[in-house]
């Protein structure tokens, strides 16, 4: 009962709670609820590509997924993997310096975060120049150098590859606004072991398209790469 | 989720290891490599599973331990599979339609 009264003067409670227990248990649930709407978001997309690559509906479409592949950099896609992954440890070693109230190795976690998103956006955007120069843009100057019955499939690789990677990007973008906001509450102290769960949604959010990332990886980067001549 | 729910499950106070973080990244940097390595040999058919698998693998690793479902309520649980099982729905209904489809072009 003591606890209880502890709770209740808490500055971090909401009077719509019982107690911080509650609280954080509402909270994480309710972000979690938010993920199952962003599975579903990005859903259709990987539908989409299933379908095509199949070449259930265009056969021609299951050698024009390698080929158009064979364009992509594969030492560019495996370093995004790792500095994402590495974003996902310095998030979760974040909620365990919130958790064990150690506020200064909290705020360098978070800055670590904010330092691999950037890097990441970096090189998404070094490889979308690449295709750019290439002519790799879907549109009206997408332009295919390869076997000509292969551009039409190439091309629709082309589309679910930048729908895709910039659904993903852009889910980073407002994921760095997030950390940029937790840094800042970080840094004001707003954290203790009582009350860390904004780290912890943020978190959330942060592995989750760490997630989506680690299925795009094989699907977009390693179409059987040993078949490039 | 009555009061007597939360209290029994303590999920709040659960504090995951630094070692453990650490060997769960050590696991999907190798998963990561071993991504790479299957995608440069020639399983066949079996490359595409392949692949998918590790990934699965890598994203039940950073679901359970990085966001810490492990130690979660069973409510979360349920409501992570069920995202899963509407996912399947989604490409099941779908599939069953477009390829039940004659058509010789799109």
């Amino acid at each position: 009962m003591s606890e209880h009264a502890v709770n209740a003067h808490h500055p971090a409670l909401r009077h719509h709670f019982d107690d911080l227990k509650q609280q954080h248990a509402a909270g994480t649930l309710g972000m979690w609820f938010f993920l199952v709407t962003e599975i579903l978001f990005f859903g259709p997309l990987f539908f989409t590509y299933a379908l095509f690559r199949s070449g259930s509906l265009d056969p021609s479409f299951h050698q024009a997924f390698i080929a158009a592949s064979h364009h992509q950099n594969i030492k560019l896609g495996l370093t995004n993997t790792i500095v994402l992954i590495a974003s996902s440890l310095t998030v979760a070693l974040g909620v365990y310096f919130a958790q064990t109230n150690k506020k200064k190795a909290l705020v360098w976690m978070l800055v670590l975060t904010l330092i691999c998103g950037a890097t990441f956006l970096v090189i998404k955007g070094i490889e979308y120049n690449e295709h750019f120069e290439h002519h790799l843009f879907p549109g009206d100057n997408f332009h295919w150098e390869g076997a000509p019955e292969l551009a039409r499939g190439a091309q629709m690789f082309y589309i679910l590859y930048f729908c895709m990677t910039g659904l993903h990007a852009l889910h980073m973008v407002i994921g760095i606004g997030i950390f940029v906001y937790i840094l800042m509450r970080a840094m004001r102290n707003d954290f203790s072991p009582d009350y860390y769960v904004p780290v912890e949604v943020s978190g959330l959010y942060w592995h989750f398209v760490d997630i989506v990332w680690i299925f795009l990886f094989p699907m977009l980067y390693l179409i059987d790469p040993a078949s490039k001549h | 989720m009555s009061d007597q729910a939360y209290e029994k499950e303590d999920f709040s106070h659960h504090v995951t290891s630094q070692g453990t973080y650490f060997a769960i990244f050590a696991a999907l940097m190798v998963l990561t490599a071993l991504t790479v390595w299957v995608a440069f040999q020639d399983f066949g058919a079996m490359n595409v599973p392949i692949a998918f698998a590790i990934a699965a693998v890598k994203a039940t690793i950073v679901i359970l331990f990085f966001m810490h479902v492990i130690h979660s309520p069973k409510l979360t649980g349920v409501i992570l599979i069920g995202s899963i099982v509407f996912l399947g729905i989604l490409f099941v209904l779908t599939f069953s339609d477009y390829l039940t489809r004659l058509w010789s072009m799109v």
